[in-house]
């Protein structure tokens, strides 16, 4: 099992906005799939699988605001 | 660094270009390329905006597009510079990125003797406290598109139409009503070409040409 978490962006900046999913749950994802779009003030940048398998659990919605380093999807 | 001068275009063609690079650069498949151009008039939506931003069209296309930020116009006499960089290692940083953008058009417009500034909070360009430029990308696989927009010659008419960028009462300028004369446009856009060579995150792709 592996957890999709919102990485670093960069100093200050703490959170980001969950734009939208590319995959929803039951989907097969593979390693370096871009599994969903954040956005911050300015920048829109998407967020990729470091594994294979199946997303199990999305932990975020569309609309959400997202701290860095909490979990956005569940994938095993 | 590849770079592409696109002329006068639609915002959608030029979209469309920038994602077969994104793809191609991501992979290292071509150096990374440094598109300008000027847009047909368009209003376009970021992934923060609104349409409650947009107070009426006028028949100017609107478009939601996949960058950061909110609302903002594009048209003729306005330079647009989409940079489609491969960041890597240490240059990973989407904030850094933006701000090394917002340096780009401090010291483009500097060269035309302007003292552009930043503002804490509020990202692009400003002149007086009217923004001259507006900057918001997106990045796929560490690789960025859209940019930096600076208004040179537009009609600044259609920015009336909008909250630009979302920022309540934010005047929007051009280098044109600044200096009060008509931009040689092409000299501007070699300008910044020049500027976005000069500053030192770009130095490693300059130095691939």
């Amino acid at each position: 099992m592996a957890e999709l978490k919102l990485p670093e962006l960069a100093e200050g900046v703490n959170e980001a906005v969950v734009s939208f999913w590319h995959f929803k749950e039951g989907d097969t994802v593979k390693e370096g799939d871009e599994v969903v779009e954040m956005a911050t003030d300015k920048a829109a940048f998407n967020v990729p699988s470091k594994t294979a398998g199946t997303l199990k659990k999305i932990a975020a919605n569309e609309g959400d605001t997202v701290k860095v380093g909490s979990v956005l999807a569940v994938i095993e | 660094m590849q770079i592409i001068d696109l002329g006068l275009t639609n915002f959608s063609d030029a979209y469309e270009l920038q994602k077969e690079l994104v793809q191609k650069i991501s992979q290292g498949l071509c150096e990374d390329a440094l598109l300008i151009t000027e847009h047909y008039p368009v209003i376009t939506i970021g992934r923060k905006g609104s349409r409650d931003n947009i107070f009426q069209t006028r028949g100017i296309e609107v478009l939601n597009i996949d960058r950061g930020g909110d609302v903002t116009y594009h048209g003729p006499g306005q330079i647009v510079a989409y940079p489609i960089f491969k960041l890597e290692n240490e240059a990973r940083d989407i904030h850094g990125f933006l701000s090394h953008l917002e340096d780009v058009g401090c010291n483009f417009l500097e060269s035309y003797g302007l003292s552009p500034q930043k503002r804490f909070g509020l990202r692009g360009i400003w002149v007086d406290n009217k923004k001259i430029g507006s900057i918001g990308i997106g990045v796929k696989k560490w690789t960025t598109y859209h940019g930096i927009a600076i208004n040179i010659n537009t009609d600044l008419t259609p920015f009336s139409f909008i909250r630009p960028c979302g920022i309540e009462g934010a005047e929007v300028t051009s280098l044109r009503d600044v200096l009060c004369s008509e931009i040689d446009i092409k000299d501007a856009r070699d300008k910044l070409i020049e500027t976005f060579k000069q500053i030192p995150f770009l130095a490693e792709a300059v130095s691939k040409v």
